[in-house]
């Protein structure tokens, strides 16, 4: 393994890649630090995957530059970065075996046959390969496949290993095994990853860091709690944990908290930079209690729809005198509720945000 | 770094001048002939070799490519300006000069971040560029150029408008009873009808194949392979044959049926039959393809709405195959325009283009600016049609068809359409293996149609092994062309390849600036017609800066810039079915470009690549257009033996000889595919589809 360093592992200081027109990623400044699984998030078209391609090597940014561990890399080719990639087609090359393909990275790399093949046969053995060496890929499952690109991705000991979307050729049950073994495996060796995905909880559940993407910019950038409690703008609140988004007004600023009304009830929560004037309110459909009854507060509601889901039930609730419908998961599945029932609508404020109403950057 | 102490080497230890002459020449490096030999001028040449030096030391990328860049520029300026004059032609110094220079330049470029910092990459475009501009682009604009000259070199454009226009290329006398029409309307009629034509009786052929339960299919898939094993001009003789003054054909009806004996057979009618006979299994391969491109279960749906099987074939078979005739069309029209061999053999007074830019050049007149002339009339039919056909087949001939096979039968064919069919294959099948009969016993018989006692004559004068004081050797008058043939082929078969698939790979894999340009460039050696490039190799490279003629090199070269084009397809064939990310994989595994070509990619292509090695063989081998112009006496290939023989009536020698070559092209293919098999590839997964066959023929 690299020593520490001061610098950060991976730098881009804005950097930006056009396809012709299309501006893939636009001025992109983002450090990296050793040792950490960062995750690219963001609905399919915003750039996680140009931005992976862009840290190793395969693009070439249109303006800015890349930096790895201190040394400036924006023009080396993929072939002179100490980077590897897990492709999401895992890309094994199909006239080599197992073995071959694992011990491949080290023979280009100048090794000697016997010590490449001896790693490779150790890291396989890490992965859960053991045996398999002699096996051509067109004869593995998904997932050995999977674990076999992995393998010969880090038994070159790369500063950054990248992986695009590791999961999404993988069945709905294995995947949640997959991302668990990653995160260990990038525990346990103290790698630093890089890992492109579109599906929040996958990031939720793996990084130590998230930077969300949206339209070739980042739109945040923090730990999984950040983004999930202090969203930016209403695009993260929305895209990671489904908030519903209702329009309130600051009425006034002090110190932390803000004075707001929503509908006709005035409410205290944290400005977060915000002025006063129109804003919106991320609130989560697990911070929302609905119960029948006729107390009345402090929000009344009639259910639009219910959907039992086994665990759960997830309503539809018009709020009437805010003027918004809010969706609710609701653990309690003893007491359902009818629709058109007209309940109390209580709201967590502990764990609602508020967002600009309007997405500027 | 090794290729800047390659630029020094250059000036400094290879010798400058003739190729030929090698290391152990009269010539020296371009050091010595400077300080030596009066040649001054050559230190220009200095300056970005120390620029490199400098610029390579200290990795500083716009000065890098600045030298690579000049010293390419100014090769060209010194090469040209001083051409002629008083240097003689460039050597090996030059050539390394060249690509060291470009290779320095591919430094510079890259270390600037262009095919994302690849050198590798960036040298192999500008090294397939560079030699395409070189031995395609530049001798091609000779022959324009010098069309437009005088005999004594001058510009003059009277003279040109002149000869553009003159009776002997346009004129209609043949349509107000005069006896010939122009050779260009003669070129385009003929092309026309072989295309129309061909196009109907490959048609037959593929229905029969794709549509009916005909017995022996096997049959149609070998005369399929017969146009890429046969001589072009083989066809011809054997039509002489049967069915000349006194070939075997004319020599029965005139016995049993007193049909006088006539020369019917030389001229349009029978040149029309050859090329016919040699083009149809190549529009049957395309149709074939064509055909079982259309989905049987259109078939099946429309049979279920109450279509019988003639409307069937009316309403929805042939508007989905119309495409893939009128592509079938313009390749037997490129085809028929680009044909030497046959009209050389049985056209008689009949001339088209390809041969009257040879007789141009060999005949008494000498006349180079009127064959110039004549080129530029052929390139423009057949540029005119490659365009065309590019246009219409467009990138769909890249896509090969999914393998998925779709379940369901082929609609059975209208009965009177099958007779039809039927009433074209059967007697052609018939009169193509008379054609082949007659080449494999022709040389065996004293006179074929006269006097058919067998013969060992025509194949000991050709290939005899004498037997004298020093022991065995080689007495017949064929080894010579025949070894040089073999050589020439087996040198050209890798290098075609090789500059085939390494192509395909820049055009399918990289993006860079001009890559439409490249793309266009290296497909256009495919449009002209090897006449054309027989004759611009000539004007070309006959005198420095770059003397080739009367060398085997050029031969390779022209074999090797004629027949890359099939490499590239079949490369690009191949390469969009294999996932991108492979290669992607590879580099970042750390394996530079050129490793991942080596290791990666040509292991998966190994089809692409047979299929081009192959072809590269085969065609230099039974080619003829343009090397029969770049022979010589020490250096003379068969097929122009061949066809010189047969020039003098000797055609018991031009048959034999034909036999033993076509013997020969077999047997390699039947090696080819023994060794090489399909062992390795069956082995895998991945989609490994045959490269389509049609774009082999479509050669
Ligand atoms: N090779 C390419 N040529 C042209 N446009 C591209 C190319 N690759 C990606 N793009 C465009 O760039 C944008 C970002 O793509 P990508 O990084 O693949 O997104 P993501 O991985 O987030 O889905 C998309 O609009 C896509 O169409
Ligand atoms: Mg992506």
């Amino acid at each position: 393994m690299t020593l520490p360093s001061d610098h950060p592992r991976v730098q881009f200081r804005t950097v930006g890649k056009s396809y012709g027109e299309v501006a893939a990623v636009r001025n992109i400044s983002l450090d990296i630090a050793a040792g950490t699984l960062v995750t690219l998030l963001g609905p399919s078209g915003c750039g996680k995957t140009s931005t992976l391609r862009l840290i190793a090597g395969l693009e070439h940014p249109t303006s800015g530059r890349i930096l790895i561990d201190g040394q400036d890399v924006t023009h080396l080719s993929a072939a002179e970065r100490d980077v590897s990639m897990v492709f999401q087609s895992y890309a094994l090359f199909p006239h080599m075996n197992v073995l071959e393909n694992t011990a491949y990275g080290l023979l280009a790399s100048g090794m000697k046959r016997r010590e490449a093949e001896e790693s490779a046969v150790a890291k396989l053995k890490a992965v859960g390969l053991a045996g398999f060496e002699r096996r051509l890929p067109s004869e593995l499952s998904g997932g050995q496949q999977q674990r076999v690109a992995v393998a010969r991705a880090i038994v070159l000991e790369p500063k950054v290993l990248l992986f695009d979307e590791p999961l999404s050729n993988l069945d709905a049950k294995l995947r949640r095994q997959v991302r668990d073994d990653i995160r260990a495996l990038q525990q346990n060796l103290g790698l630093t990853v890089v890992y492109v995905t579109h599906d929040q909880d996958e990031a939720l559940a793996v990084s130590d860091r998230i930077v969300v993407m949206q339209g070739g910019f980042i739109v945040q950038d923090g730990t999984p709690r950040d983004l999930y409690e202090r969203p930016a703008n209403r695009f993260i609140a929305d895209f990671i944990g489904n908030a519903n988004l209702i329009p309130v007004q600051v009425m006034a600023c002090d110190g932390d908290l803000a004075t707001i009304t929503l509908g006709t009830v005035r409410m205290q929560v944290p400005h977060r930079g915000l002025s006063p004037g129109p804003a919106l309110m991320a609130i989560r459909p697990h911070a929302v209690r609905v119960a029948a009854g006729k107390t009345g507060v402090p929000f009344r509601g009639r259910v639009c729809k219910a959907a039992y889901l086994g665990g759960h039930i997830e309503y539809v609730v018009a709020i009437e005198t805010v003027g918004a419908e809010v969706f609710v998961i609701d653990g309690n599945v003893h007491a359902p509720l009818a629709v058109g029932e007209v309940v109390d609508v209580s709201i967590l404020v502990a764990d609602t945000a508020l967002v600009p109403a309007s997405d500027e950057k | 770094m090794p290729w800047v102490i390659g630029f020094w080497a250059s000036l400094v230890v290879v010798p400058w001048y003739g190729l030929e002459a090698g290391l152990s020449s009269q010539s020296w490096p371009a050091a010595a002939e400077a300080a030596w030999h009066g040649r001054s001028w050559l230190l220009v040449l200095l300056p970005p070799v120390l620029l490199a030096s400098l610029a390579g030391g200290l990795r500083w990328p716009r000065l890098m490519a600045l030298a690579g860049v000049s010293g390419l520029l100014l090769l060209a300026l010194e090469a040209w300006l001083i051409a002629g004059k008083s240097q003689p032609p460039l050597g090996w110094g030059a050539l390394v000069y060249a690509s060291c220079a470009l290779v320095v330049a591919a430094y510079g470029l890259a270390w600037q971040g262009w095919c994302r910092g690849d050198v590798f990459i960036v040298a192999a475009i500008g090294a397939v560029c560079a030699s395409t501009l070189v031995f395609v682009g530049y001798p091609v604009s000779c022959v324009l150029i010098s069309a437009f000259r005088d005999n004594a070199g001058h510009l003059d454009f009277g003279l040109f408008a002149a000869k553009i226009t003159d009776r002997s290329i346009w004129g209609l006398d043949c349509l107000t009873g005069g006896r010939n029409c122009g050779v260009a309307w003669n070129s385009l009629a003929l092309a026309c009808i072989v295309g129309v034509l061909s196009t109907l009786i490959g048609l037959a052929f593929a229905l029969i194949a794709a549509r009916t339960h005909f017995p022996a299919k096997r049959l149609l898939r070998l005369m399929s392979i017969l146009p890429v094993i046969t001589p072009p001009f083989v066809i011809g003789m054997s039509l002489i044959l049967l069915f000349g003054r006194s070939g075997m054909v004319t020599a029965w009806l005139n016995h049993w049926l007193d049909i006088p004996r006539s020369r019917w057979i030389y001229g349009m009618t029978g040149l029309t039959l050859a090329q016919l006979l040699a083009f149809t299994p190549i529009a049957f391969l395309v149709l074939l393809g064509v055909l079982q491109g259309v989905s049987p279960s259109m078939e099946e749906a429309s049979q279920t709405l109450r279509s019988g099987r003639w409307r069937t074939f009316t309403k929805v078979t042939w508007p989905l195959i119309r495409p893939g005739l009128a592509n079938a069309f313009l390749i037997g029209f490129i085809e028929s325009l680009a044909d030497f061999g046959n009209p050389v053999m049985i056209g008689g007074n009949f001339r088209v283009l390809s041969t009257a830019v040879y007789f141009a050049v060999v005949g008494a007149a000498q006349d180079q600016g009127g064959a110039a002339v004549l080129s530029i009339v052929l390139l423009a039919f057949s540029l005119t049609a490659f365009v065309l056909q590019r246009a219409w087949v467009g990138r769909r001939s890249y896509v090969t068809v999914s393998g998925k096979g779709d379940s369901g039968q082929p609609g059975a064919l209208p009965r009177s359409l099958h007779v039809v069919c039927l009433g074209v294959v059967l007697p052609w099948i018939v009169l193509t293996a008379s054609i082949y009969g007659i080449i494999l016993v022709g040389g065996f018989v004293k006179a074929i149609g006269s006097d058919n006692t067998p013969t060992w004559e025509y194949f000991l004068t050709a290939f005899a092994i004498g037997h004298g004081d020093h022991g065995f050797f080689l007495a017949g008058s064929a080894w010579n062309s025949l070894f040089t043939t073999l050589k020439v082929a087996l040198i050209a078969m890798p290098l075609t390849a090789g500059l085939g698939i390494l192509t395909a790979y820049l055009l399918s894999r990289q993006r860079f600036a001009g890559r439409g340009v490249f793309e266009f460039l290296t497909m256009l050696s495919f449009a002209i017609p090897g006449t054309v490039i027989g004759i611009s190799y000539i004007l070309a490279f006959n005198t420095a800066p770059i003397e080739l003629t009367g060398t085997g090199l050029i031969m390779v070269i022209a074999f090797v810039f004629r027949n890359m084009p099939v490499g590239i397809r079949a490369g690009i064939a191949n390469l969009s079915q294999v996932d991108k990310s492979l290669d992607e994989a590879s580099l970042t595994l750390g394996a530079r470009s050129a490793a991942t070509l080596r290791r990666v990619i040509l292991p998966i292509l190994r089809p692409a690549v047979v299929t081009a090695m192959v072809y590269a063989f085969v065609r230099a081998i039974t080619s003829v257009s343009a090397v029969i112009f770049l022979v010589s006496g020490e250096y003379n290939l068969a097929t122009v033996y061949i066809v010189g023989r047969a020039e003098f009536g000797e055609y018991g020698l031009a048959i034999v000889y034909s036999a033993v070559l076509i013997v020969i092209i077999v047997s390699a293919l039947l090696a080819i595919q023994l060794l090489v098999g399909e062992r390795r590839i069956g082995r895998r997964e991945i989609a490994q589809k045959r490269v389509p066959t049609p774009e082999l023929a479509q050669a």
